[in-house]
């Protein structure tokens, strides 16, 4: 046993951390007081440092015997009050499927950190990719409607984990960062706001003697109060589809509605969660559509374009799910050629064509190495051509 | 009839859902008379109910989460114990009992099993033991003794069988026992027993499943069972439990008992002392 001395929860000012630290940062700047994971490259420096961060501020860290208890295991954390989390890589977040379908459809919230790398299978474990990206959207059984974030930097790991733990909180359910090797593991420039600049959601609590026992009757927004195990309400929760007692009940009718709801609580509130970052895209002829740490490149190469007299622009959703549509279809009035630039063999890229009902030029690579701007630059002068 | 109640509650009620009854189990099937003694357990634990919560897997035996008003959690295929780690953990005050059976907890859930009680985590494992899929309608699995017809066997089953009270003492469970759905009063006590101690605590409760084995064994109905579990049971509390695997066949030995009560250190999460 060693006595720790603890550093502060918020480690507010400038720092010089890679992404994967600042997501443990951002993690715990949220208010985290549960980790359960399973090592794996590129991720695992999350773990690393939680298990030293966390104990220290009475948190808990435990390390699984796989990813599918991992999840188990936040998911249960999560019932007991705690803001959990898990951070894994693409295999990892295909075991974890079963089990975030099953804090979908029980409304439990928990954040996922996916630090991509090459796939399928075990693929390229140390380098880039962003093959889970479809993955995120579908990977579970069932219909569902999921929350993702893509960050672009090691500030964005920090920010957009927090923006993930807010809104695991307030729609009750898995939310997931949709980062990249690059991204986990380059090192940049990270600043933490004091912690009084830092907004924090908690999500709503069935508050103890309450003699309500409809636990899954939602609120206008769609999302129900959570009731917490200990606090004597004598809840059940339960996979199978239910009514709003939570029982189980095998009605079309109710299943429908149930899955309906899941999906509509997210989708009525596509404009809050919607964030993306548009670069010169007020007189673009030509728009790059890219994301996370292929963003980078394709920045680059809408500056060459410019410096070559092509009005080119970027387009960045940092939300991936839902994906920001209303925002690229209000571009899409005024520009009509896109380009998809992504580490994968186009994923996006069809839900930028489905959105826009037109098709884009793609530039894609199944991973192992960022595209580099000349490639994205070459697609651009092709497409404005 | 007069249409008149002999008895208007079960004395149980407080802790079941009775607005969730009558139950989907099979006539003959023993897990009735097993949740019944984990509710008087529990109402007898010293704890108060709020405090228990239950986390069962899938599988007749998950449904038990369901029926119990407790803070209870039906979970999904094998990973009842893991959640239950993370339940217990963010919130160490809460007593949790996992309920599941054996195909749960021992084919897709066996890795689970085998690290809680490894790590010696903070939780109650009581596994009803049917030797089949029951939900499915009756498939081999991890416990079906060899030789036993399933819906999956049709020739008999080639495999060996996990002998479960041996399995969890090798992995230093601190409590282990098992018992048969007859022995009411045996299973409600080692229920307390575990309730009662801190750590990896394992019971293995075996119970009839007349549709789903029963039937295709040559056991018979639920009665028929009990009636084998009465005359084959040998209560060896000190027995040799490399030597107490099932075979459920007509002349063999089940042995039964309270086979071990040891302390062992408790997991805690991390060794920070956070003073």
């Amino acid at each position: 046993m060693v006595t720790a001395e603890a550093q502060p929860r918020v480690l507010t000012g400038q720092h010089f951390m890679n992404g994967d630290i600042a997501c443990a940062e951002g993690a715990l700047a949220a208010g985290c007081t549960f980790f359960a994971g399973y090592p794996i490259t590129p991720s695992t420096e999350i773990a690393e440092r939680l298990s030293r961060r966390l104990p220290e501020l009475g948190g808990v860290y435990v390390q699984m015997e796989d990813e599918l208890a991992s999840i188990a295991a936040v998911l249960g954390g999560s019932w007991s009050g705690a803001k959990a989390m898990t951070a894994t890589s693409g295999p990892g977040f295909t075991l974890m499927m079963e089990n975030i379908g099953l804090g979908v459809m029980t409304e439990t919230p928990c954040v996922v950190i996916d630090v991509q790398r090459g796939g399928p299978s075990t693929g390229l474990p140390t380098l880039v990719s962003q093959g889970d990206v479809m993955q995120a959207k579908w990977g579970s059984h069932g219909d569902y409607e999921p929350i993702a974030f893509a960050p672009a930097s090691p500030q964005e790991m920090f920010d957009l984990t927090i923006t993930a733990f807010n809104a695991a909180e307030r729609f009750r359910m898995p939310v997931f960062v949709m980062a990249d090797e690059l991204i986990g593991h380059m090192t940049e420039r990270v600043t933490i706001p004091s912690k009084d600049r830092i907004s924090i959601v908690n999500r709503k609590r069935v508050p103890p003697g309450s003699e309500n026992r409809l636990f899954y009757a939602p609120d206008e927004d769609l999302v129900p109060p959570m009731p917490i195990a200990g606090d004597g309400h004598a809840f059940h929760v339960t996979g199978l589809t239910h009514d709003e007692r939570g029982y189980p009940a095998g009605d079309p009718l109710v299943h429908d509605r149930l899955v309906r709801r899941l999906t509509h609580k997210v989708q009525i509130a596509e404009k809050e969660l919607s964030q993306v970052e548009e670069l010169m895209t007020e007189d673009a002829e030509v728009v790059v559509v890219a994301y996370g740490a292929m963003s980078r490149s394709a920045r680059q190469a809408v500056t060459l374009a410019r410096e070559r007299g092509i009005k080119a622009g970027l387009f960045r959703p940092i939300t991936l799910w839902p994906f920001p549509y209303r925002k690229l279809r209000g571009l899409a009035n005024q520009v009509s050629r896109f380009v998809v630039a992504e580490m994968n063999l186009g994923q996006i890229a069809r839900e930028v064509e489905r959105h826009l009902r037109r098709p884009a030029t793609w530039v894609t690579h199944a991973g192992g190495r960022m595209i580099p701007p000349e490639e994205v630059l070459l697609a651009l002068q092709e497409t404005a051509r | 009839m007069s249409g008149e109640l002999m008895v208007q509650d079960h004395p149980m009620d407080g802790l079941l859902r009775a607005d969730r009854l009558p139950h989907i189990w099979c006539p003959g099937c023993g897990l009735g008379s097993i949740m019944s003694c984990l509710a008087n357990a529990i109402s007898e634990s010293g704890t108060a109910p709020e405090k228990h919560a239950i986390v069962s897997g899938i599988g007749c035996t998950g449904r038990v989460a369901g029926y119990l008003k407790l803070d209870s959690f039906h979970t999904t295929h094998g990973r009842a114990i893991p959640f239950a780690i993370g339940l217990k953990l963010a919130n160490p005050e809460l007593k949790v009992t996992v309920f599941s059976g054996d195909g749960d907890l021992f084919s897709i859930g066996g890795n689970h099993f085998l690290h809680a009680a490894r790590r010696n985590v903070d939780i109650n494992v009581i596994c009803v033991n049917n030797f089949n899929y029951g939900m499915t309608g009756g498939q081999c699995g991890p416990t079906t003794p060899t030789g036993a017809r399933t819906t999956t066997t049709p020739f008999g089953n080639s495999e060996p069988a996990f002998n479960l009270p041996h399995l969890a003492a090798s992995l230093g469970a601190v409590y282990v026992a098992r018992w048969t759905s007859l022995h009411v009063r045996q299973v409600h006590r080692s229920m307390l027993n575990a309730l009662r101690k801190p750590g990896f605590r394992f019971l293995e409760v075996i119970s009839p499943c007349p549709v789903g084995f029963g039937k295709s064994n040559e056991i018979g109905e639920g009665l028929d069972e009990m009636r084998m579990y009465r005359t084959n049971s040998v209560v060896d509390p000190d027995a040799d439990l490399q030597d107490a695997g099932i075979d459920m066949q007509k002349e063999s030995p089940i042995v039964l008992g309270d086979f071990v009560d040891i302390e062992r250190p408790v997991f805690v999460p991390s060794g920070v002392d956070i003073a």
